[in-house]
């Protein structure tokens, strides 16, 4: 296949970065869109240019570090995959494709198409756990979780932290992300206790970082490659109200 | 001892932002400046302006049973109560509620939206595509905005007057029939659409509100979406009712 | 070639308590020394890697309220490898009544590192293991359960008891994650500094002791140095030596390789896991191998054309032109033998030109029967996902057309040489997780990598460690102490020294060829002739590297092709150091097999005469020193495995 990239640069945080065409020819269909832009680099790098940033790690769907919004789409056309797991056979010979970053205030490109997400990790830190220190753990199989529980909450649990929604929501908000912790720990036994101050502070973190508020578009969870559902948000938004109501 | 971990390094660790007052903090009130706070607040004066939406139809509406009625009905209003309560005192104090509600409605609308703004200073350069419902932010905001103005004029053109051909002192089914005359079709056109922005406002806005309330569930979400598709379109065909029957005649 | 390497003084493990097992940890953790709480925040740690081990470790450290400094490449702590593990975590907790224990556990797991694993850790892996449930569940992590609520078990890796804990198929995500938000709880609480985006490129070494890393911020190119009471490395396994792998593209041995250099000893370095059923490359942009579960072959059938050359489609190949070599070599295993053995068997038919697919690497793993016999839907329930994941990366539905399996790199036995303690040669200096070489010998069970993790990082490091640190109060070291200058100096240097060569080969085109070398010759089976050529190819594509690499841009700013080049040269030593071990350990164990030690019927001959030691590794810049330790089992019996 014969494709045309456009890629956006960015040198780094500081510079005002720009669209970029590249013209690569031999695509295999069966490449990955980073094998793809893999084979751009190499060749880049042996025609003395400066080769495309982008973020990536395991390459099999599960550790949320790529992070491409293709012609639009965070993660591409299709529908619960990550930029990782997206094929060249998804597209035609002659495509134009554009690549872009992330766009949001809260995450800041570092370079080309790699962001700054470490806002997630504060909102995390603002109270995304439960407080179980090593060592005072009572016996497993002590509290029964019933199995519906246990299954909501799991699929909950599956965010890889991607920021897909983020990139996806025309308000740049954070809440899909937020509320599946929210609701990951919400329907747990162990993560009653500290439920309502958990919701409260993680709320208050989401917006200190700068990401905009939710419109219940849907955006998100249409792109979310672990397919996070929307209640996850309006569950959160049950336990916040009635955290102020107190 | 002491402290033995140093580390050399010019550019700062990177301080985590802090949020203003937490919620936990704020009083009781104020807590409801976190942006789903501020979704709440819209929800619930939302959901105020909804019911006196359909109120306000369902009186419409009695234009079709004739002048008498629908004067009548206008007189009612100015009167609830009665005898003890003074003239007005119940609308005055309903029309107080809806100015409040307006104002924190259209408060946390526009910092919502000044938010969402800041929230992406760059946008992206190939269109970003619509998957879900992501233009309802644009129906909602600059449709909120069209609304707005609609609703001044109305006010100006059935309560005040002011704008209305027959003049603040003819009965309100003169007023309405006036408006509407044939002649003046461009402001029956103008009414329908705003009502039909109004019929979109709903349509997202009912099934947010529900979702910003709590209630939004997997399984409940295909029946929130048809009711709220429903009565979108139900206000809509009530409102448009009116200075439909008007202008080809049903109402003289 | 000159002499490749020799002999020094065997080493022992000297933290291990003597008398019965069961006593062991108890006895141990009575013996250390201990730290007091007041104490504990003016002693500092520093932890290398975000995955189960380090992510727990660093997060236990900073409860106990040392004042812990934590590292990983990845953009997030919540991005270590760990995240990708599929299948599940064991645990002897008994629930089924089935006749587990902390002693089956721990046999199961010596035997199944055929006899080349330490009696004492394994021991207390097995006790620690019952902890993990428990510590897990506290923090959230959604384990599958039954109706009635409770913690539900599989059965995993050929044992016959269902110890296996699991979160569909996503366990090391869950468990990761269950760590990570346990770290980011003391981040918040101030005991842990959190550096991500840094990659440990030097150990600091003060008077021969352990005392901080040098470290290059990814996105300004900084080096920094930091400098703590102690160091402990959790930086995961080395499996990228062979370019494509299940492991993450990130995985590196540099920061191991680094403290090998500085003196720590290196074991076991050529004990490698392959894994029989990833999908295959399918053409030469490949990057990286991805693992199908392992239960596939409940109810698949391997096979290949009986002729060489064969290109007919699946289809079209009649029953009889067949060859359904697992059945017909191991009639009573069948398709169920052991990965090693699957794995083996399925590169000789490619070797022999019988492969399918793109390059004749690959086998059909066939569901025509499964589906004729239980019906598509049954088929469906069981392996749906995965048969979607099948077809997103080939394109192909495995409905349709069998799927197509090769064996890929998945885990290293080897690692840093550590006592009982989890410390390794070098004091202050401890290695946990895939990093070390503690428990699994020369074969790990499935479902046991993510219980060593955690076992170290939330149980047994944090016990041992107070040992050392009560030695404290330590000298302080300034950044323009001696030692920290020179390991700073040597850093910057290097990559300097990358950066200059500008010659015409792209980082990544070294790394695929060093990869295929080792494939080739330090993978399934290996022979003398074999790894002598690996040898010699491996000191002419490292001479080649250090003159022709490319390496784009310099090193303040954010440059993924600087920290690819700097991990291929740690590489390209390893693997000399890889093909060494393997070349001298002439008998077949585990991951390991040397065809010149064979039954008659071909099947991996153990040497327990010769070889029932660890082969702990001195660098020396020249031919490395070989120390051994050796194993002596007390309370299982040495037994020969056979699957005909
Ligand atoms: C596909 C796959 C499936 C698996 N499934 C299972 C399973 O079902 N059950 C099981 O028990 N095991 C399984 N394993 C094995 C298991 O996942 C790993 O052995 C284990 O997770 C390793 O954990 P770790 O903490 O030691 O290292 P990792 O999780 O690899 O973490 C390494 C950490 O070190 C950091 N790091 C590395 N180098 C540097 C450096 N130079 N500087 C700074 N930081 C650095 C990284 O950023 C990372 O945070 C599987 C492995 C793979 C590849
Ligand atoms: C006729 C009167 C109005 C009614 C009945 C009404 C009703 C509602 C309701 C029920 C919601 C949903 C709240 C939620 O999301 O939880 C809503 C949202 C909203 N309204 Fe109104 N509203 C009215 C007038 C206005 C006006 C005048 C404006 C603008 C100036 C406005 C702007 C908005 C905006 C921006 C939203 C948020 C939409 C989103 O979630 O994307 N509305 N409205
Ligand atoms: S909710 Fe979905 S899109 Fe958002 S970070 Fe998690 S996995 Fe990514
Ligand atoms: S690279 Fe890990 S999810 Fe894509």
């Amino acid at each position: 296949m014969k494709l045309t990239l456009k890629i956006w640069r960015q040198q780094n945080t500081a510079d005002k970065g720009r669209m970029v065409s590249y013209e690569l020819d031999d695509v295999s269909p069966d490449m990955s869109f980073l094998e793809m832009l893999d084979i751009l680099n190499e060749r880049l790098i042996l025609e003395d240019e400066d080769p495309v940033a982008f973020d990536h790690d395991c390459r099999e769907g599960i550790c949320g570090m790529c992070s491409l919004v293709i012609d639009g789409t965070p993660h591409g056309p299709e529908k619960a995959t990550t930029t990782c797991q997206l094929h060249m056979r998804k597209f035609k010979d002659g495509d134009v494709i554009t690549i872009e970053p992330w766009r949001a205030r809260a995450f800041p490109v570092i370079k080309d198409l790699v962001v700054d997400r470490t806002a997630f990790d504060r909102i995390i830190q603002a109270g995304g756990y439960i407080s179980a220190p090593t060592g005072s753990a009572p016996e497993a199989a002590a509290i029964p979780v019933p199995k519906d529980d246990a299954n909501d909450a799991f699929d909950a649990a599956t965010c890889i932290g991607c920021g897909a929604c983020v990139a996806a929501c025309p308000n740049a908000s954070a809440m899909l992300f937020t509320a599946a912790k929210i609701t990951h720990l919400g329907l747990l036994p162990q993560g009653q206790p500290e439920r309502y101050d958990r919701v409260t502070a993680m709320v208050d973190q989401m917006d200190a970082e700068g990401f905009g508020g939710c419109t219940n578009t849907g955006e998100c969870t249409a792109v979310c490659p672990k397919g996070i559902p929307l209640e996850t948000i309006s569950r959160l938004n049950a336990d916040l109200l009635k955290a102020y109501r107190g | 001892m002491r402290d033995v971990s140093s580390v050399t390094r010019s550019t700062p660790v990177a301080t985590r932002p802090r949020p203003k007052t937490p919620s936990s903090a704020a009083g009781p009130l104020k807590r409801y400046r976190s942006s789903v706070g501020r979704k709440v607040v819209m929800a619930v004066t939302g959901a105020i302006l909804f019911l006196f939406v359909i109120t306000h139809m369902l009186g419409d509406l009695k234009a079709f049973l004739g002048r008498e009625d629908f004067n009548h009905y206008s007189y009612w209003l100015r009167s609830v109560g009665a005898p003890a309560l003074p003239h007005r005192v119940f609308l005055s104090s309903l029309e107080a509620g809806l100015v409040v509600a307006v104002i924190l409605h259209i408060w946390a609308a526009v910092s919502l939206a000044r938010q969402a703004r800041r929230a992406r200073p760059v946008r992206y350069a190939a269109r970003p595509k619509v998957h879900e419902n992501g233009y309802a932010t644009y129906v909602m905001r600059y449709g909120g905005v069209v609304i707005l103005l609609f609703v001044i004029w109305h006010l100006l053109d059935l309560t005040f007057g002011a704008v209305n051909p027959k003049g603040e002192n003819a009965t309100p089914y003169d007023k309405v029939i006036a408006d509407f005359d044939p002649a003046r079709w461009y402001i029956t056109l103008f009414y329908i659409v705003a009502v039909i922005l109004v019929g979109l406002h709903l349509r997202h806005g009912l099934f947010s509100a529900v979702q910003t309330l709590g209630w939004g569930r997997q399984g409940r979400y295909p029946a929130i979406r048809l009711v709220a598709d429903v009565t979108a379109a139900l206000v809509v065909l009530g409102f448009v009712a009116v200075p439909v029957g008007v202008t080809i005649g049903v109402l003289k | 070639m000159d002499e490749l390497f020799t002999e020094g003084a065997p080493i022992e493990d000297t933290k291990a308590p003597e008398g019965p097992l069961e006593e062991c940890w108890d006895k141990r953790r009575f013996g250390g020394k201990l730290v007091n709480p007041a104490n504990r925040r003016k002693l500092s740690v520093i932890v290398v890697g975000t995955g189960l081990a380090g992510g727990s470790a660093a997060a236990t450290l900073g409860e106990l309220g040392y004042q812990v400094k934590s590292f990983c490449y990845q953009d997030s702590p919540r991005r270590a490898h760990s995240i990708a593990a599929q299948g599940g975590i064991n645990a002897a907790k008994n629930y089924r009544n089935d006749g587990d224990s902390i002693q089956r556990l721990f046999y199961d797991t010596i035997k199944g590192g055929d006899y080349r694993s330490r009696e004492s850790n394994v021991y207390r892996l097995a006790q620690v293991s019952v902890e993990i449930i428990d510590q897990c569940v506290a923090q959230g992590v959604p384990f599958a359960r039954d109706y009635g609520g409770l913690l539900d078990t599989r059965s995993f890796g050929g044992v016959q008891v269902s110890r296996t804990f699991y979160a569909r198929g996503q366990t090391g995500q869950q468990l990761l994650l269950g760590a990570y938000q346990a770290l980011e709880r003391q981040v918040a609480a101030g005991t842990v500094q959190m550096f991500a985006r840094h990659e440990m490129l030097e150990l600091i070494v003060v008077d021969g002791v352990a005392r901080g890393i040098v470290a290059r911020d990814m996105v300004t190119g900084e080096i920094e140095t930091h400098t703590a009471d102690a160091v402990v490395l959790a930086s995961g396994g080395y499996g990228n030596v062979f370019f494509l792998s299940t492991n993450a593209k990130g995985c590196n041995v540099t920061a191991t390789w680094r403290a090998h250099r500085k003196g720590a000893l290196f074991a076991n370095p050529c004990f490698t896991q392959i894994h029989p059923t990833c999908i295959p490359p399918s053409g030469d942009h490949q990057s990286k191998l991805t693992l199908m579960s392992e239960s596939l072959r409940n109810d698949g059938r391997v096979w290949v054309p009986a002729k060489k050359g064969d290109t007919r489609k699946a289809a079209d190949i009649p029953e009889d032109e067949r060859d359904y070599y697992l059945e017909r070599i191991y009639p009573s295993f069948g398709n169920l033998v052991p990965r090693d053995i699957a794995s083996r068997a399925a590169k000789n038919v490619c070797d022999e030109g019988r492969g399918v697919g793109p390059g004749g690497l690959g086998v059909y793993l066939d569901f025509a029967d499964a589906i004729a016999r239980l019906g598509r839907d049954a088929v469906a329930a069981k392996y749906g996902n995965l048969f979607e994941m099948y077809e997103r990366i080939t394109g192909e539905d495995p409905f349709d057309v069998p799927m197509r399996i090769y064996p890929a790199v998945h885990y290293t036995m080897g690692g840093l040489w550590v006592d009982y303690d989890l410390q390794s040669t070098i004091p202050g200096l401890f290695v946990i997780g895939e990093a070390n070489f503690s428990d699994h010998g020369a074969n790990r069970l499935g479902a046991s990598a993510l219980m060593q993790g955690l076992a170290d990082g939330y149980f047994v490091l944090p016990n041992t460690i107070s040992d050392y640190l009560a030695k404290g109060p330590f000298e302080k070291i300034g950044e323009d102490h001696e030692a920290v200058v020179e390991a700073r100096e040597a850093v910057d240097s290097r990559i300097e020294k990358l950066l200059s060569i500008d010659g015409d080969r792209t980082p990544d085109s070294f790394h695929r060829e060093l990869g295929a070398v080792m494939w080739e010759y330090c993978g399934m089976e290996r022979h003398e002739v074999g790894l002598l050529k690996a040898i010699e190819r491996i000191r002419e594509l490292r001479e080649e590297f250090w003159t022709r690499v490319k390496v784009p841009g310099e090193n303040e700013e954010f440059n993924q092709n600087l920290e690819k080049a700097g991990r291929i040269a740690d590489f390209f030593e390893l693997a000399e150091l890889m093909c060494i071990d393997a070349l001298h350990r002439e008998e077949s164990c585990g991951g390991h097999f040397c065809t010149a030690s064979q039954t008659p019927d071909g099947e991996a001959l153990r040497d327990d005469e010769r070889f029932a030691y660890v082969a702990a590794w001195e660098y020396t810049g020249g031919a490395p020193v070989l120390h051994k330790e050796d194993l002596e089992y007390e309370n299982v019996k040495m037994t020969q495995r056979s699957y005909k």
